[in-house]
C-alpha cells in the first residue's frame, strides 16, 4: 500500500467516522484498519492523523506498542503458535520450530511468496487442548509435530485462492 | 421492561420454560452442545449441524431442540453433548458419532455406552455430569450457568437467575450494596486479592460528576482461561455484576476491556449487551428506578501489561498501555481522570450471586480470610485438563489428584505453577496446603488469576523459569529501567545456564537482580517479574547446580545438556531413524547385536540437533536420551 488510492483514503476516513462520537477512539480505529488491511503503514497513520487531529508520533507510538498492530503486511495465512505455559509444557516449542523449519522463516516473519506468516502467540486461552495452533482464526487442537507438514500442505494447496 | 413487576413476570415465565426444557415437561427432548472455545475447535458446531439435519430429516422439530451452552469445564473430555430430560452426558463426541446418538438415544431411548465417561479408578460408566468425580468437589458460583444455559439467549439466562441480584440491589441503598459485598468477604479474583467492597467504598466516597466501572477481561496470564469461559458461558452475569457495581458507586458508564484473542467471548458479550438494551434492562431509567447504565466494549491489542489496571485505563484512552504511578488510585482518578473501579471478570461474575443468594451464602465456604470459591484453569501434565471452581481452602492434593485425576502416564508430580509469570511453584511438600490468597503467598507463589499448570518429572525447572522470563522480557512495557533491562539480563543469565555456560556466580547475580527488579518497578508486572526465578531457585536449586556444574539437564529438556545414543542391542537396523534425521547424523556401525542379521546404527554427537525426529520414528525405543554431554 505504498500509494493509497482514493478509495483507500475514503475507506480509512470512513473507519474514523465510525467512532466520531467516542472520546478516545484511536485503538478502535487502528483495530479496524488492521483487520481491514492486515497492516498499518505510515501513510495510513498520516491519514488517520489528519482526520482525527492526533499527532502521527502518538499514533506511531501506539501502533508499535501493541503486538496486534503491524507496520508490515502479513502473509495470507497467519499461523499463530501458542507459546502459553500449558502449550509450552506440552511441547509447543517443537511445533513452532517445525513450522519454521519447513517454511524457512522465523517467528514474526513472512514467506517470500506472501503466503505464510508465523506468529508466536502468548496464551490464547485454549489450554484445555494444548498445544494449540491458530491459522487465520481457526484453532487446531492438540497439534503434534507430525501433523505440521500436513497442515502446511493443506494451506499451500489452497494457495492464493480465496 | 419498565418495572420490577414486569421483570418478575418475565423471570417467572422464563424459569418455567427453562425448567420445562430441563425436565422435559414441555414434551421435548433437548440436545445441548458445548460452545466453548475448546470444544468449538474440536468441531462441536459440525456436530450441532448434523443433529439439526437429523432432526429436520425426521420432522422432529417440535419434539427435539438443539442448542449450544457455555463451557462444561472438562475440556480434555470435550466435545460434550448433553441430553435432557435424562441428563445424559456424552463425551469426546465426534461428528461420526452423531448418527448413532440420534438413532440409539433420541429415536430408540437407549444410552450409547461407549460415549459415556468412564471413571478411571472404578472403570464404571457414568451417565450424569454430577456423578463424575471431576465435578463432585466443585461448587459453581462464578461459573453459574456454564454448561446449562444458551449463552446467546437472554431468556435462558433469565430462567437461570439472571438480574435477580440486580433487582435486589436496586431496591437497596448503594451504601447497603457495598456493605453486602464487604460482608461477603469477596476479594479481587484477578490476582491481587484486594477486598472488592473496599475498592467500591473508595469510589463511592469520591465525589465527581461522572464515574466509571471497568471490567478487566484482559486475561493475559499464559495458562489461564477462566475469564474467557465465564464470558463465553454466561456474559449476562458479568454485565449484571458490572451494573450492580455501577449502582453502588454511582457510575452510569461501564467498559469491558477484553482481549482481541477472545473473539467468541466478545461476540457473546456484544450480543448480550444488545439484548439487554432491547428489553430495557440496560439503558436509562432501569426498571423505573432512575438508575442509568450503559455498557461498552473495548478490545485489547495484544499487550500483556494492559492487564495491569492503570495500563488498561491508558489503553482505553487510546494510549500506549503503560502503567501510571499510584496514588492517585483509579478509585480517585481513573478513566479520563474520573473515579473508576476496575474489577476482574470473575469478580464481577460473583457479584450477582452475592446479591441474589446473600453474602452469608457466599461466605459459607472458604477460609477465614478468603471467602467463596475460586476458578482454576487446570492444565499441563494432568489427566483432567479443564476449568474447576472449588471452595477456597481445598488442598492442592484434592485439586490435583481427586478433581484433576492425577498425572498422566504414571509420571511423578514435580510442581504446580500458580499465578502465571507473577507467581511461583509449589512442590510435593506443599500439597496439603489449603488454597487461598494468603497461604499461596506465604508459600512463595500467589493465586494470580487462577492458572494452575502441573509439571511432572519431564519438565526442567530452569527451562520453565527461562520461559517465564522470556515472556516478561517480551511484555515489559519499557517504562521502568529495572524491569526493562533487569529482566533482559536475567534472561541472558538463564539462557547461559540452560546452554551449559553458567557459573555459580550467575545464581548470586540472579538473586541480586531479582531484588532490584522487584523493588524498583512501578507496577505489579515488574514487581513480580522475578517470582518464577526466585521460586525455582528456592525449590529446585539442585537443578540449577546440575546445569552449571555437571553440565547436565536432569529432566532432559535443555538441548545442549543432553545427548542421544542408540541402544545397539535393541537396534534392529531398520534405518527408519536414518531417513528421519534432518542432519544425516546417524551412521551404520560394524557391531552386529546377538540375534541380529545386520549391523546396528549409532548417532554422531556433533551433528545431532536433539530434535527428537529419530525417537518419534523408532518403534523399538532404542534411542536413549541421557542427561549431560557426551
Amino acid at each position: 500500500m505504498a500509494h493509497i488510492n482514493e478509495a483507500g483514503v475514503k475507506k480509512i476516513n470512513e473507519i474514523c467516522d465510525r467512532y466520531a462520537d467516542e472520546k478516545t477512539p484511536l485503538m478502535m480505529i487502528l483495530s479496524d484498519i488492521q483487520n481491514e488491511y492486515g497492516y498499518i503503514p505510515l501513510e495510513v497513520q498520516k491519514i488517520v492523523s489528519e482526520k482525527t487531529g492526533i499527532s502521527v508520533s502518538e499514533i506511531y507510538g501506539v501502533v508499535t506498542f501493541y503486538s496486534f498492530f503491524s507496520l508490515e503486511p502479513k502473509g495470507k495465512y497467519v499461523i499463530g503458535c501458542c507459546l502459553g505455559t500449558a502449550c509450552y509444557v506440552k511441547g509447543a516449542q517443537q511445533i513452532i520450530d517445525k513450522f519454521s523449519e519447513i517454511l524457512g522463516i522465523g517467528a514474526g516473519q513472512t514467506t517470500e511468496d506472501g503466503l505464510f506468516t508465523i506468529d508466536a502467540l502468548r496464551c490464547i486461552g485454549a489450554c484445555g487442548i494444548a498445544p494449540a495452533v491458530t491459522i487465520n482464526g481457526k484453532v487446531y487442537p492438540k497439534v503434534s509435530v507430525t501433523q505440521v507438514p500436513k497442515i502446511i500442505e493443506q494451506y499451500r494447496a489452497m494457495g492464493g485462492a480465496e | 421492561m419498565k418495572t420490577f413487576a414486569e421483570l418478575d413476570a418475565k423471570i417467572c415465565s422464563c424459569t418455567q420454560a427453562l425448567n420445562a426444557k430441563i425436565e422435559g415437561t414441555n414434551g421435548k427432548r433437548a440436545i445441548l452442545l458445548c460452545g466453548g472455545t475448546g470444544c468449538l475447535s474440536s468441531n462441536s458446531m459440525e456436530i450441532k449441524k448434523r443433529f439439526e439435519e437429523l432432526v429436520a430429516a425426521h420432522n422432529m422439530q417440535d419434539k427435539v431442540t438443539v442448542n449450544i451452552v457455555g463451557c462444561f469445564g472438562f475440556c480434555s473430555q470435550g466435545p460434550f453433548v448433553k441430553i435432557y430430560p435424562e441428563d445424559t452426558l456424552y463425551r469426546m463426541v465426534q461428528e461420526s458419532d452423531v448418527d448413532e446418538i440420534f438413532k440409539e438415544d433420541i429415536l430408540g431411548g437407549n444410552i450409547v455406552g461407549h460415549l459415556l465417561y468412564e471413571d478411571p479408578t472404578t472403570q464404571l460408566k457414568v451417565t450424569k455430569q454430577d456423578d463424575i468425580t471431576f465435578y463432585k468437589k466443585q461448587r459453581r458460583v462464578a461459573l453459574h450457568g456454564g454448561g446449562v444455559i444458551n449463552p446467546e439467549d437472554i431468556d435462558e439466562a433469565l430462567g437461570y437467575g439472571a438480574f435477580q441480584g440486580l433487582k435486589h440491589a436496586l431496591s437497596m441503598d448503594p451504601k447497603q450494596v457495598i456493605d453486602e459485598i464487604l460482608a461477603s468477604g469477596l476479594r479481587g479474583r484477578g490476582g491481587g486479592g484486594f477486598p472488592t467492597g473496599r475498592k467500591w467504598q473508595f469510589a463511592y466516597n469520591s465525589v465527581a460528576d461522572q464515574k466509571y466501572v471497568v471490567c478487566n477481561g484482559d486475561e493475559g496470564d499464559p495458562g489461564a482461561f477462566m475469564d474467557r469461559s465465564i464470558l463465553e458461558g454466561n456474559p449476562y452475569a458479568v454485565i449484571e455484576g458490572m451494573m450492580i457495581a455501577g449502582y453502588a458507586i454511582g457510575a452510569s458508564e461501564g467498559y469491558f476491556y477484553v482481549r482481541a484473542e477472545y473473539p467468541i467471548a466478545v461476540k457473546r458479550l456484544r450480543n448480550a449487551i444488545k439484548q439487554m438494551n432491547e428489553i430495557g434492562i440496560l439503558g436509562d431509567n432501569i426498571l423505573g428506578t432512575g438508575f442509568n447504565f450503559h455498557a461498552h466494549i473495548r478490545l485489547g491489542a495484544g499487550a500483556f501489561v494492559c492487564g495491569e489496571e492503570t495500563a488498561l485505563l491508558n489503553s482505553i484512552e487510546g494510549k500506549r498501555g503503560m502503567p501510571r504511578p499510584r496514588p492517585p488510585f483509579p478509585a480517585v482518578k481513573g478513566l479520563w481522570d474520573k473515579p473508576t473501579i476496575v474489577n476482574n471478570v470473575e469478580t464481577l461474575a460473583c457479584v450477582p450471586y452475592i446479591l441474589r443468594e446473600g453474602a452469608e451464602s457466599f461466605a459459607s465456604c472458604g477460609t477465614e480470610k478468603s471467602k467463596g470459591t475460586k476458578v482454576f484453569a487446570l492444565g499441563g501434565k494432568i489427566n483432567n485438563v479443564g476449568l474447576v471452581e472449588i471452595p477456597m481452602g481445598t488442598t492442592l492434593r484434592e485439586m490435583i489428584y481427586q478433581i484433576g485425576g492425577g498425572i498422566p502416564d504414571g509420571k511423578k508430580f514435580k510442581a504446580i505453577q500458580t499465578g502465571g509469570p507473577s507467581g511461583g511453584c509449589l512442590t510435593a511438600k506443599d500439597l496439603d496446603v489449603p488454597i487461598d490468597f494468603d497461604n499461596l503467598v506465604a508459600k512463595g507463589s500467589m493465586m494470580g488469576s487462577g492458572g494452575a499448570i502441573v509439571m511432572d518429572e519431564d519438565n526442567c525447572m530452569v527451562d520453565v523459569a527461562k520461559f517465564y522470563m522470556e515472556f516478561i522480557c517480551d511484555e515489559s512495557c519499557g517504562k521502568c529501567s529495572p524491569c526493562r533491562i533487569g529482566t533482559k539480563r536475567m534472561l541472558e543469565i538463564l539462557t547461559r545456564i540452560t546452554e551449559g555456560e553458567g557459573t555459580m556466580q550467575d545464581l548470586e547475580e540472579l538473586e541480586e537482580l531479582s531484588n532490584v527488579v522487584k523493588s524498583n518497578s512501578l507496577c505489579a508486572l515488574g514487581q513480580t517479574a522475578a517470582n518464577p526465578v526466585v521460586s525455582t531457585l528456592t525449590h529446585f536449586r539442585d537443578e540449577y547446580i546440575a546445569h552449571i556444574e555437571q553440565k547436565a539437564c536432569p529432566a532432559k529438556v535443555c538441548k545442549k545438556l543432553i545427548n542421544y545414543t542408540i541402544d545397539i542391542n535393541r537396534c534392529v537396523s531398520c534405518a527408519r531413524c536414518v531417513a528421519a534425521c534432518p542432519t544425516g547424523s546417524i551412521y551404520k556401525t560394524d557391531y552386529v547385536a546377538p540375534g541380529n542379521r545386520f549391523a546396528s546404527y549409532q548417532i554422531e554427537d556433533e551433528k545431532c540437533l536433539r530434535c527428537g525426529a529419530c525417537i518419534a520414528t523408532c518403534k523399538l525405543h532404542a534411542i536413549i536420551v541421557e542427561a549431560g554431554r557426551k
